[in-house]
């Protein structure tokens, strides 16, 4: 029994302390100049909020949601914000960066040749990605529960949620960047990404829609999201977030399981 | 040394892309403490043959093992023991020069502290103890060369697998190159090293193969290959204007072997001077005379063809 074990269980501890030295690759290379970037991921979802969440929603009133409960629309709003930027802050490192590194700075290439293997390395950076993301989402709970859109229960329940988001999409992009050609194919990728954050019962309630682009609408991984967190930070009804969980896990699984065998495939020619 | 098992062994090992066939059958075997080459043109196999053996690159057939171990299912654990320096810098431009270090020596679970002292003694063995924290991007191709192959030695491996360690290196870097990894050779390091560099491979090598088209052609050390394929000495003449060849037909008689190149032509002989002096018998007057020892070169490209491959 032993002798069937632990190797198993040293094979994980040594595949999370690989993972874990990818990680700890991206700390040492931040840089001043980067801290920039990261702070522009947190201001960018915060002034969604104040221009159309609070702006917009003076014009607006008050909107009732499926489950009875009544909300200003900047609290409707602010989940919505949160979850899409759970959303970009995973995509811009798992996509972009992620790319660069593999196609341009052959980073690794020179990894691979350490006892690092691809889904280490894909979870390395996936992780990597999520210290980013939870960090815009913890920021963004603050200032939802500062502007009272939410209470700071629900805002510390929120956060797991929001950091499962960022798992999810981040194990996405992943697995997206490796079919991925050259920068070009990032345009439509950028598109993409505006047509989910615009239509993924962010600004406008699902229900609003005819039935078949609802139905649509409501497959998409953003509005998942976007329902979890505002099920956790507003509403009331229902355990019906419960899948939009299982949804975001089998993303992840999917997204991560693709992504290191694409890596494979393309490193270990 | 001997330590019975070869730490290489390939038998008939085979790499295709697609229909490509880039490695053909071929068998290695490279014992501890040997400095092993592999020898060729451009697009002989050799960088292939080194990704398999780096378990970066599966084999498509043949057999291969390194340290005992198979480098499909124990890819991690042999990659732990070695060293590799591909033909391409992959450095992280990212991170200073001791950052390079000390991040892939993390990625070989090496403790920090380790790291710290592994990285300051590398970067003095490679002469950059003065640019620890510069970034990459600025150092020469030399520098960054030298580095690379103290980010192979980070994890104090068995085998250091060199892919091409000094092409592209001014003479004093590669000079500089060339006494590093001696002292390696001396401390018992194995060393698998690819090169086109005759000299290199003369100045490194116990022990050679010749790759040509995916196949190994000749194997040997540098000594026994140059004694088999090629005479003691090359008399190399040069003449006039008139024509090489209506002289290298009046030539054919003196040596082993007479090769007639657009600007001079070689004779392969045992004692050069004697055949100078028939030259002179036979009433020749080339106008550049030298004779030298015959090289690796010879032998190689005896072997390979002087035909241009890319």
């Amino acid at each position: 029994m032993v002798t069937l074990v632990l190797p198993r269980l040293v094979d994980v501890s040594a595949a999370s302390r690989r993972s874990a030295s990818v990680t700890e690759r991206n700390v040492a290379a931040l840089r001043s100049v980067y801290w920039l970037l990261l702070v522009s991921g947190f201001v960018e979802p915060l002034l969604y909020l104040l221009s159309i969440g609070v702006g917009v929603g003076a014009l607006i009133g008050d909107l009732t949601l499926p489950s009875g409960a009544v909300v200003t629309y900047a609290a409707f709003v602010a989940p919505a914000m949160l979850a899409s930027s759970a959303m970009t802050g995973a995509l811009a490192e798992t996509t972009f960066n992620f790319f660069g590194k593999m196609k341009y700075m052959k980073l690794y290439d020179g990894v691979i040749a350490t006892p690092v293997q691809p889904f280490e390395i894909a979870l390395g950076e996936l992780a990597w990605a999520m210290l980013r993301g939870s960090a815009y989402s913890a920021a963004f709970l603050v200032v939802m529960v500062v502007m009272d859109l939410t209470a700071p229960a629900r805002a510390l329940a929120a956060f797991p949620a929001a950091v499962l988001v960022g798992f999810a999409f981040g194990a996405l992009g992943m697995a997206i960047a490796t079919f991925m050609r050259s920068w070009q194919d990032f345009d439509l990728m950028s598109s993409m990404q505006f047509v989910l954050f615009l239509f993924s019962g962010t600004f406008v309630p699902a229900e609003a829609y005819p039935a078949v682009l609802r139905w649509l609408v409501e497959v998409t991984p953003l509005y998942r999201a976007v329902h979890l967190i505002r099920a956790l930070t507003v509403d009331t009804g229902g355990w019906s977030w419960t899948l939009d969980v299982l949804y975001l896990l089998a993303v992840l699984a999917a997204g991560l399981l693709i992504a290191s065998r694409r890596m494979g495939r393309l490193l270990y020619k | 040394m001997t330590t019975g098992r070869p730490l290489i062994q390939a038998r008939g090992l085979v790499k295709r892309f697609g229909d490509f066939t880039a490695v053909d059958g071929i068998d290695v075997e490279v014992s501890a403490g040997e400095a092993f080459g592999f020898l060729g043109p451009n697009g002989a196999g050799k960088s292939s043959t080194m990704r398999m053996v780096g378990c970066t690159s599966p084999p498509s057939g043949g057999e291969l093992h390194i340290l005992g171990m198979d480098p499909v299912r124990d890819g991690p654990a042999i990659r732990a023991r070695l060293g590799v320096c591909p033909q391409l810098d992959n450095l992280d431009p990212e991170l200073t020069v001791r950052e390079n270090l000390t991040t892939y020596a993390r990625y070989f679970g090496i403790p920090r502290r380790v790291a710290r002292a592994r990285a300051a003694e590398l970067l003095d063995f490679v002469q950059l103890g003065d640019r620890a924290d510069s970034k990459v991007e600025p150092l020469s191709g030399g520098m960054k060369r030298r580095l690379t192959i103290a980010r192979a030695l980070v994890n104090e491996p068995d085998i250091v697998l060199l892919d091409e360690p000094t092409t592209g290196l001014d003479p004093q870097a590669r000079h500089l190159v060339w006494e590093r990894l001696f002292r390696l050779k001396q401390q018992g390091v194995t060393l698998v090293l690819t090169t086109h560099y005759m000299d290199e491979a003369e100045q490194l090598c116990d022990r050679l193969v010749v790759m040509d088209g995916g196949r190994i052609v000749a194997e040997g050390s540098p000594r026994a290959l140059i004694e088999q394929h090629a005479t003691r000495e090359v008399v190399e003449l040069r003449f006039a204007a008139e024509s090489q060849e209506t002289f290298a037909g009046k030539l054919d008689a003196l040596g082993e072997r007479v090769e007639v190149l657009p600007d001079r032509v070689l004779v392969y002989v045992s004692d050069g001077d004697a055949a100078v002096a028939e030259v002179a018998a036979l009433g020749l007057r080339p106008t550049n005379v030298l004779v030298r020892r015959s090289s690796l070169e010879d032998v190689f490209l005896h072997l390979t063809g002087r035909t241009l491959v890319d």
